[in-house]
């Protein structure tokens, strides 16, 4: 028997479930993949562009703070490559790219890169980036539009930084807008099969929920998350519609218009900033959900999927540290 | 498809059973040298009690236990003690170690027997010290000396007493070998030390991987208040706390033992010892191990004499292969890596495991809290914070989050997506509490 074997010493255990924390990006990414394919078939190449910039100022941002300078290394994780798609996709389609590039760096920043990095930070980088550029973007960041052909690009793509973008386009208004503003409900139809106006990733209701069930069945996210807001917006929804259907809308409609769908899915479901444990995991969908509805209908916005996450995030903290588990034996061991 | 009996959380790493279970447990040659460290148990270290250059009997009591959580050693083989000296163990250090030179001209067919009178059954009053001079410890791999089991304190009762045949780790089948070609010694064991203990019912909880060994076990029982319980296939289904909770639904409250809510666990493998020591008078002299693994040339089911060097079995076994990265001591969820392959076969070693590519050598990424751990804990601890609080040296604050209720399964690590070594941090923070 040879004896010149280099044997390695490290600690139980020595097998591994083999995916890490790359892979679970990765395959996040590879359920965004539809999205994506669906925002560029209803808006066109603006879509594709747009994500592309926010991509791009995700990655190079993440790499030019590694902590060892610049490094593109530290991208190896995927999660600043994820964070860029996931902002692209919040982006109305008219957006200016240079605004978009600034969404990303936003993100990357004020998002993750001083909280010191990944899994440090409290709140989702992309809806921190889409949040602030919302802040300075107001009008932008409300500016639907449907473009007339695939190469159909809005003007204020282009616009140059800084310049007012003059929105000489067909403007349109989201169904949630319509709802709330002029109480016309949108139909099921169109919702779920997003030709309605919106941000890039969020109006193809059946799109998103076919890939949410398959990052369910791969067991990627939580799925309490995804369940609990999703039910938490349709149990509230219903109720309200049972009081009074003509001033609140039945909870289909709630259920597909605006990013609901899209938060429900990809933004809830962001293991940093939603709690750890799976009790805390029901809660925080749960208030996801009364916040959307109630910003919804009687907040100063159409839409709060957005702020309602965010605002989830900032409690996570406190939501874990009362749902820590108790340890099995203990006297209320959870049955 | 049909539920089994189960408990909560645990992990379902791949079987890898397949190279092994179908294959008889073999013997070995005997080999010159053994090497017999005075600590292979839990507890205080066996006490010497031969000199060098002593001749001794295969059988014969070489060291003495030295305390009431401690027991004896014999000498696997007849030979002469030609040291006592600092030898590897497989724990990563050195102990004092007997060492034996192996009696060449001696068949080593027959032995001394501790148990003069053996009559098949344990005598009512000297049970608890003829086991501990049999050297019987828990052969599922702690090494649990079995003799404190059997003693029950006074004012204390037992009710249940629990076989454990799970063998929940992965590759390892040692256990299944055991209960399928001595169904009746385990049963037979088993009965020992349930009509020893008093207890009103008995369980044999095995994994359905081992259908085969059910059956077996289920003809050989002839005592109603026996029964053999199939459990589903998930790790950790043998450790005493999951094994309890999977087969009477009852918990061990946090902090104490299974004996404080009236039950006790052992091995099948203890069960078929106490049966050959009850029977024939044999002390605890040799185990089943489970060489297996890519890296092994020839997968085996071994009878192994105690302190059999590392080496030696693996040559029985037709050696490493060359691109062989790691080995390890035991199972791979709880196992002991090791370096040299000098160290002896102890009376834990339930297998041995050649690897070739290293599972955990990945580099570690932050936590992300996905939460996996905690859903994997058995215990119901959340790792990931526990692992927070160690490495900022919160003693403190990591007992407070129970770390010490960890059993150190290490399901947290075979999850945890960053690659963390939760489960070394867990042993580590409940070395620090222990320290405060
Ligand atoms: S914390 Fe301890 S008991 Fe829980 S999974 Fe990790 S090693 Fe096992
Ligand atoms: S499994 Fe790893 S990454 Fe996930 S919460 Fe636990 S420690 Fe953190």
């Amino acid at each position: 028997m040879s004896t010149a074997h280099r044997l390695d010493i490290s600690t139980a255990p020595f097998l591994h479930q083999g995916r890490n924390t790359s892979r679970v990006m990765l395959e996040v990414l590879m359920a965004l993949v539809p999205v994506i394919i669906s925002a560029v078939y209803f808006f066109g190449v603006s879509a594709l562009m747009l994500i592309a910039v926010t991509v791009l100022a995700c990655v190079l941002t993440e790499a030019s703070l590694a902590k060892d300078g610049i490094n593109f290394g530290v991208l190896k994780d995927n999660s600043a490559l994820l964070t860029g798609v996931l902002l692209g996709l919040t982006l109305p389609p008219a957006t200016p790219l240079w605004v978009a590039a600034l969404g990303g760096i936003i993100a990357m920043v004020l998002g993750k890169a001083i909280w010191g990095g990944l899994g440090q930070n409290m709140f989702n980088p992309a809806l921190v980036g889409r949040a602030f550029l919302q802040a300075a973007f107001p009008s932008l960041m409300t500016t639907w539009t449907l473009p007339e052909s695939f190469l159909d690009v809005a003007p204020s793509t282009f616009a140059v930084p800084l310049m007012s973008a003059q929105a000489d386009v067909v403007t349109a208004a989201t169904p949630l807008a319509l709802s709330k503003f002029e109480g016309k409900v949108t139909e099921v139809g169109p919702l779920f099969f997003g030709n309605t106006a919106g941000s890039l990733g969020e109006t193809a209701g059946v799109i998103i929920l076919l890939c949410g069930l398959y990052l369910i069945y791969r067991k990627i996210f939580d799925w309490r998350l995804m369940v609990s807001t999703l039910l938490s917006v349709a149990i509230f929804a219903a109720i309200l519609h049972q009081v009074d259907p003509k001033a609140y809308p039945g909870p289909e409609f709630m259920l597909l218009s605006g990013g609901l769908m899209f938060g429900a899915v990809y933004m809830v479901t962001d293991p940093v900033t939603t709690p750890i444990t799976s009790k805390g995991a029901w809660i925080f969908g749960a208030g996801v959900g009364v916040l959307v509805v109630l910003i919804r209908l009687w907040g100063g916005l159409p839409e709060g999927v957005m702020f309602s996450i965010l605002l989830m995030n900032s409690v996570t903290p406190l939501i874990n540290r009362y749902t820590q588990p108790r340890p099995f034996g203990s006297k209320a061991t959870p049955k | 498809m049909q539920r089994y009996a189960t408990f909560r959380h645990g992990v379902h790493p791949a079987e890898h059973k397949e190279a092994t279970e179908g294959l008889p447990i073999e013997r070995m040659r005997f080999v010159d040298e053994y090497i017999l460290p005075l600590a292979q148990h839990i507890g205080a270290p066996s006490k010497c009690l031969v000199k060098v250059g002593q001749r001794v009997e295969r059988g014969q009591m070489i060291a003495a236990a030295g305390g009431f959580i401690s027991t004896s050693l014999h000498a696997p083989v007849t030979g002469t003690v030609s040291a006592i000296e600092m030898r590897p163990h497989p724990n990563g250090k050195l102990a004092e170690s007997i060492i034996l030179k192996t009696d060449r001209f001696d068949s080593q067919s027959s032995f001394k027997p501790v148990y003069e009178g053996a009559d098949g059954s344990l005598p009512k009053k000297d049970a608890v010290h003829l086991v501990q001079s049999a050297g019987i410890v828990g052969l599922g791999g702690a090494a649990f000396p079995s003799h404190v089991k059997l003693s029950v304190p006074e004012g204390k009762t037992v009710r249940f007493l629990v076989l454990n045949g799970c063998e929940c780790e992965p590759y390892l089948t040692c256990d299944h070998r055991v209960m399928l070609e001595h169904p009746r010694k385990v049963m037979r064991g088993l009965e020992l030390i349930m009509d020893h203990l008093g207890a009103e019912r008995a369980y044999i909880g095995v994994e359905v991987n081992k259908m085969d060994a059910i059956d077996a076990l289920r003809a050989a029982c002839t005592r109603g208040d026996i029964e053999v319980i199939p459990l589903t296939v998930k790790y950790p289904q043998g450790a005493e706390k999951a094994l309890i909770d999977s087969v009477l639904k009852m918990a061990v409250p946090t902090g104490k033992l299974p004996l404080d809510i009236e039950i006790v666990v052992n091995n099948v493998g203890t069960a078929a010892a106490i049966t050959d020591l009850v029977e024939t008078g044999s002390p605890l002299i040799e185990r089943v191990v489970t060489l297996t693994g890519p890296g092994i040339r020839r997968p085996a089911n071994v009878m192994v004499p105690l302190g059999t060097p590392l080496r030696d079995v693996i040559e029985h076994c037709g050696g490493l292969t060359s691109d062989t990265r790691q080995l390890i001591l035991g199972g791979p969820m709880m196992g002991m890596a090791q370096k040299s392959l000098d160290v002896p076969m102890t009376k834990g070693a339930s297998g041995v495991l050649a690897l070739t590519e290293p599972a955990n050598n990945r580099a570690e990424d932050p936590c992300i809290r996905c939460g996996r751990c905690l859903e994997a804990c058995p215990m119901f601890l959340n790792p990931s914070r526990i692992h927070f609080l160690v490495r900022a040296e919160r003693a403190e604050q990591a007992k407070a989050s129970h770390v010490m209720d960890c059993y150190e399964c290490a399901s947290c690590s075979f999850v945890c997506p960053s690659n963390i070594p939760l489960a070394q941090l867990m042993k580590i923070g409940k070395a620090m509490v222990r320290q405060l």
